[in-house]
């Protein structure tokens, strides 16, 4: 996947050479999960721009050049950073095209690995999901497989709109082949995974793949489950998430977000609030323990959800088959 | 400076007659500063201020109507109404806002003095490079964002101009209480940054150290921190009682109005007579007067427009259960905000 990024970045900065990059060593060292390995050689270092440690200041620099004409896409060399940068991100960049009476367009792209990984410690396994989500002005979309990674960093880099990709530390090394011909993937739309009927599943970034897992499970025991990767955590895909909720009439979410005031919190809402005739039953959520991710392993797995925990909720959802 | 003061003196009536409302941060005393540096200024130069911004705005040529009428909320000021006092933007005259939160101003000036440096590196473009500015008060200068701005700034020789507006307040902060080492301008050279200190209440020296900025900034030699020794003759904002200055600071200081120090100036030295400053103060008079009564006569923003600038495309606002872009609903901006 980080060479699906790397090749949608790249073909969008041979297409406009107003894209350019800003992070802690996207330049030299070519990233720290090597999404912009070669950049610099090939681009220049102003369009490959390795930054001191400043993520609030260097944030507020990408917004004032995207304000200026240029198109920064910003790394976060751990998406947990961009914490730092919260004030720009929050005021200025959703902010921004409001306050100025629609005069300023901000077409930055913020991304960068996320996500609880293999023992990171606590702070380098964030969800910053929810934290950005309420940010009037923003959009959110997540990754899940090199070719929506492409597709999807391509698309982001195009928009008008500041976004915010989040890209999965687990998910890096996934191979898959991707077209050589170009194409974008669409930020607003979900994406299907398979189709069923049974249950809707909605899930996002690497929580798809223990959904995937849970459906062998799932298919031996005789159900018939719809898998949904929401890819655009804001705004939601209304229309495939209804389409689908029509169909089956329970839902379950799989997060990897915080509980409290997750993604998967606004998803239930949003879906009792528009199809609510069309529910058989509660809306179920499975989302990560509201805990600091521990480092020990054991207790890491615990924190988000595993596949046997989606086996269950499937169960109960639906019935003993 | 006359357009400034007079300006920002309507503001304070207008005020407490009930037609704008929120922080209101008046100008006044400060005017050398803003005249002094943007009026170097081209155009396509940039400016970034903080919430004391209205006479930025008019220094840099937005006109004084919009931006009164941005005041009353109307939607014919220079954002649409959506900004206010502290949100001044024109894309027109370069000013990239108005900021209410203090620092955060300074690293969107970096950028676009980084677009700028980028356009000539990247992308070869010749000309002029417009070079941007910062201003800032003393408060900010203990803020992170200052210093890691000074440091980008001189690191990559990027075209800005940091001018910090030393009134010795931060609201009822004193800067000597809250700054280890008052001395603004000599933590320039810490970054190996050009820094000066000027006397804030004169605009004809500010104007000398901002020509040499300028200069410094257009020729690709980097950027310039310069400390502005000024004063703030009303409280921080119209809401502020204003009790912890002494009277004798305020007396020192209201003896330097930079107004009066020009006249004097402009009068001593024959460069102007008495009737013809008497005419343009008169002129200003009717420029500011037309400018409340066109804000007075203005609409007040439509149900409409609440959504129409939350996104440049709007299509962000998400797909709707019908299958179709909220947005294509031609009812849409007068709905409701949901994705």
């Amino acid at each position: 996947m980080f060479e699906a990024l790397r090749e949608g970045l790249g073909e969008e900065m041979e297409r406009d050479p107003n894209v350019c990059v800003i992070g802690e060593d996207v330049g030299d060292y070519g990233g720290s999960y090597k999404v912009t390995k070669g950049f610099s050689e090939k681009f220049g270092s102003w369009r490959v721009l390795d930054t001191p440690i400043a993520e609030n200041s260097f944030t507020g620099m990408a917004i004032g050049a995207a304000m200026t004409g240029l198109r920064p896409v910003v790394e976060g060399m751990n998406m947990g950073f961009l914490l730092l940068a919260y004030n720009q991100i929050a005021n200025n960049c959703g902010m921004l095209h409001y306050t100025s009476g629609g005069q300023f367009t901000i077409p930055v792209v913020i991304r960068g690995p996320g996500g609880v990984g293999r023992q990171l410690g606590a702070e380098h396994s964030q969800r910053l999901e929810s934290y950005f989500q309420s940010v009037p002005g923003l959009q959110m979309v997540a990754c899940s497989t090199p070719y929506n990674a492409k597709g999807l960093m391509k698309a982001a880099i195009r928009c008008e709109n500041p976004v915010i990709l989040y890209e999965h530390v687990l998910l890096y090394n996934l191979k898959e082949k991707i077209p050589d011909e170009e194409y974008t993937c669409c930020l607003e739309e979900a994406e299907m995974v398979r189709p069923g009927t049974d249950i809707t599943i909605l899930t996002y970034s690497r929580m798809r793949y223990h959904v995937t897992q849970a459906a062998k499970t799932l298919v031996d025991r005789g159900y018939d489950p719809e898998i949904i990767d929401i890819r655009s955590l804001k705004p939601f895909d209304m229309y495939t998430i209804g389409e689908s909720v029509k169909k089956t009439h329970r839902v379950l979410i799989v997060e990897e977000c915080m509980r409290t005031g997750g993604i998967g919190a606004s998803l239930r809402s949003a879906i009792m609030e528009s199809f609510w005739d069309e529910l058989d039953g509660p809306i179920g959520c499975l989302s990560s323990q509201d805990v600091p991710t521990p480092y020990s392993g054991p207790l890491e797995e615990l924190t988000v959800v595993q596949p046997h925990q989606i086996v269950t909720a499937v169960e109960n959802l639906c019935g003993k088959k | 400076m006359v357009l400034g003061r007079s300006f920002e003196d309507m503001c304070a009536q207008m005020y407490y007659r009930g037609k704008m409302f929120g922080f209101v941060h008046l100008y006044n005393g400060q005017e050398a500063v803003s005249t002094g540096f943007i009026k170097l200024l081209k155009q396509t130069d940039f400016v970034t201020s903080t919430y004391r911004d209205h006479v930025h705005a008019l220094s840099k040529g937005v006109p004084a109507r919009q931006v009164m009428a941005e005041l009353f909320g109307k939607s014919t000021g220079c954002c649409r109404g959506q900004g206010g006092s502290m949100h001044m933007f024109s894309a027109e005259h370069g000013l990239l806002g108005g900021f209410a939160f203090i620092g955060e101003g300074i690293p969107v000036a970096v950028g676009a003095a980084f677009t700028s440096k980028y356009k000539r590196e990247v992308l070869k473009e010749e000309g002029d490079m417009p070079v941007s500015i910062a201003f800032f008060g003393d408060g900010t200068a203990n803020n992170g964002q200052f210093f890691e701005c000074l440091n980008m700034a001189q690191l990559w020789k990027l075209p800005v101009i940091f001018v910090v507006e030393n009134n010795l307040w931060a609201i009822g902060m004193s800067h000597y209480r809250s700054t280890s080492d008052p001395e603004i301008w000599k933590k320039g050279p810490a970054f190996g940054m050009a820094s000066a200190h000027v006397d804030g209440m004169d605009v004809l020296k500010v104007r000398e150290v901002a020509k040499e900025a300028v200069e410094r900034a257009r020729r690709g030699d980097g950027p310039t921190l310069i400390e502005c020794e000024t004063y703030r003759f009303r409280g921080h904002s119209l809401a502020d009682p204003d009790e912890l200055r002494a009277p004798a600071e305020k007396a020192h200081y209201a003896a330097r109005d930079p107004i009066v120090a020009l006249k004097k100036y402009l009068l001593d030295n024959e460069i102007a007579t008495e009737a013809e400053l008497k005419s343009i103060e008169k002129k200003i008079d009717e420029v500011v007067e037309d400018a409340v009564e066109f804000a007075d006569a203005s609409p007040l923003p439509g149900r409409s427009q609440l959504l129409e600038n939350v996104f440049a495309d709007p299509k962000g606002f998400g797909i709707g259960p019908d299958g179709r872009y909220r947005c294509e609903d031609p009812g849409f901006t007068a709905g409701t905000a949901q994705v």
